[in-house]
């Protein structure tokens, strides 16, 4: 598979594997895709009472750039409001790392992945952020 | 071959390197001895016809059959072609049901379903989970107009070796074609066609230390075996075959043949040795599966699926080795492996296979190294995996509402 150096780069050292404790303040988590498809994403993030992103996490099974898209918006959603990491695109993502048409797949679950966060942050949190992420 | 750059080869059922004593062998069927072993007017044709039938010789002596029972091919897959066709068209007017099995070769299904195309009708039969043919359901298939089965010595995903003796017997017994494609097999498990009631039977040189692009299809002589050719010309190989011998090519053949015939008890036992050695050093691993039955194998065989992890992603973490995935993920069509499909296995555990096949330059060193990464690129990409998390905190995958995407 001819992958580019930036989604081996991340396939190799990926940033930010691991999970969060479950009931950490300000935790909320994304997972998509399903294992007969070949690929699943968890993505958390750790939310700031100012409503920035502190830190996020993520573990993936996946393919090579499944691995790299996933590793690539834990970098991406850190130190963005909610609703600036809400704005990020799969085309933004598949062009970083160059992926090739076949994985185009794997930076719509990427994306799929932060909104699926945001949505549980916001359903864990009620309205005291709606203005931020709308 | 433990050099970083270029990975250990464990892929020795995709292809083998062509033996060093062969390749001497050949060359000179390349320079000075280039004649034309059909030509019987001067000593260049004389020279290079006897390489030919020294070669057929050696090819036969392996399989246990008459040198006059072995026409030359470019290889396995044109062997399989030119038995069923040739056997399917030639008796057609007495049935048009063809028999085979569903975990054979592309080589095999391919060729049954264009002569479905032609207006046979084929039955497809199913595995056990072991990878082994239920031979109760083969005897269900059989129908009074079945003139062709055909069903692989030994596959090539799982190494498994059919009954094959059993179904000789059957097919004989009934008057049907029986076509075994042995490209797996030769110098892996010892064949006797004066034992076995094997109609036809397809052979390649590149699986055993021989050239690519060659091949042989064994047709029996008592009972005669009659076939349509399939490619016409200047009457080669007694009608059977057409085209001008490629005099290194079967030289190389017959002397990788040879070789195997003197060697194969040992080298089986050795390679038997390193294959217990890599399954002994991965079996403790937690969720490790291997597919297939383990004693009716081929020794230099390992099939085996670890589960929570993504076969692509498996491949590239251990890109150190050269091993087959038993994931087409590195095409656009992300279908998992239909023989390991057929064994019952679910898309996640063929997803995450890998066969590993040893051959004649594997040494000890190889297969420690294999364990070593292995073992360590597992466990990163486990660690990885949300669903190694999940299954370590006890939940049931199966229980979970996945997204669909």
């Amino acid at each position: 598979m001819a992958y580019s150096n930036k989604v081996i780069d991340h396939y190799e050292n990926p940033r930010n594997v691991g999970s969060f404790g479950k009931d950490e303040d300000g935790v909320a988590t994304g997972m998509v895709g399903a294992p007969a498809c070949g690929d699943v994403m968890k993505l958390q993030i750790k939310v700031g009472a100012d409503g920035i992103i502190q830190d996020a996490k993520f573990k993936t099974y996946g393919c090579g750039s499944a691995i790299a898209s996933s590793s690539l918006v834990t970098e991406w959603v850190k130190g963005k409001s909610i609703a600036e990491a809400g704005q990020i695109k799969n085309t933004q993502i598949a062009e970083e790392l160059a992926l090739p048409p076949v994985k185009i797949h794997c930076s719509i679950l990427a994306e799929d992945a932060i909104k699926a966060a945001i949505a549980d942050y916001q359903a864990k949190h009620g309205g005291a952020l709606k203005e931020a992420a709308e | 071959m433990s050099d970083a750059k270029q990975p250990i080869y464990l892929d020795y059922s995709a292809t083998t390197p062509v033996d060093p004593r062969v390749a001497q062998k050949m060359i000179p069927y390349l320079t000075e001895q280039f004649g034309n072993p059909a030509s019987r007017s001067h000593s260049y044709g004389w020279t290079a016809e006897e390489a030919v039938e020294n070669a057929r010789e050696e090819v036969a002596k392996l399989v246990n059959c008459d040198s006059k029972e072995i026409v030359w091919t470019s290889g396995a897959t044109e062997s399989i072609n030119l038995a069923l066709k040739g056997a399917a068209n030639f008796y057609k007017t007495k049935g048009k049901h063809i028999i085979t099995v569903k975990t054979e070769h592309k080589a095999t299904l391919d060729t049954v379903r264009e002569l479905e195309r032609q207006g046979f009708e084929a039955t497809y039969l199913d595995v056990k989970d072991d990878g082994l043919i239920d031979m109760s359901a083969f005897n269900a298939a059989l129908r009074p107009d079945t003139i062709l089965v055909s069903v692989m010595f030994v596959n090539n995903e799982i190494g498994v070796i059919q009954p094959i003796a059993e179904i000789g017997e059957i097919c004989r017994e009934k008057g049907i074609i029986f076509h075994v494609d042995a490209a797996q097999a030769t110098g892996k498990v010892p064949v006797d066609l004066q034992a076995l009631k094997v109609d036809l039977m397809s052979f390649s040189a590149h699986k055993t230390y021989g050239p690519k692009g060659m091949g042989a299809l064994f047709v029996r002589r008592k009972p005669r075996i009659r076939l349509e050719a399939q490619m016409h010309g200047g009457g080669h190989e007694r009608g059977f075959r057409s085209g001008t011998l490629a005099t290194h090519q079967i030289v190389g053949m017959g002397e990788a043949f040879r070789i195997a015939r003197l060697e194969m008890a040992a080298e089986n036992e050795r390679i038997r040795m390193l294959r217990d050695k890599l399954l002994d050093g991965i079996k403790d691993m937690e969720e490790v599966y291997v597919n297939g039955d383990l004693t009716h194998r081929v020794p230099h065989n390992l099939n085996i699926s670890f589960n929570f992890v993504e076969g692509e992603s498996l491949i590239m973490g251990i890109k150190e080795l050269a091993v087959s995935s038993g994931s087409a993920c590195t095409s656009a069509s992300l279908e998992p492996s239909y023989v390991l499909r057929a064994l019952g296995r679910n898309d996640e555990l063929a997803h995450s296979s890998i066969r590993f096949t040893i051959g004649r330059f594997t040494t000890e060193q190889d297969i420690e190294f294999a364990i070593k990464l292995i073992k360590e690129r597992i466990q990163k990409l486990r660690d990885m995996s949300p669903l190694w998390e999940m299954y370590k905190d006890g939940v049931d995958l199966n229980s979970v509402q996945w997204a669909a995407h």
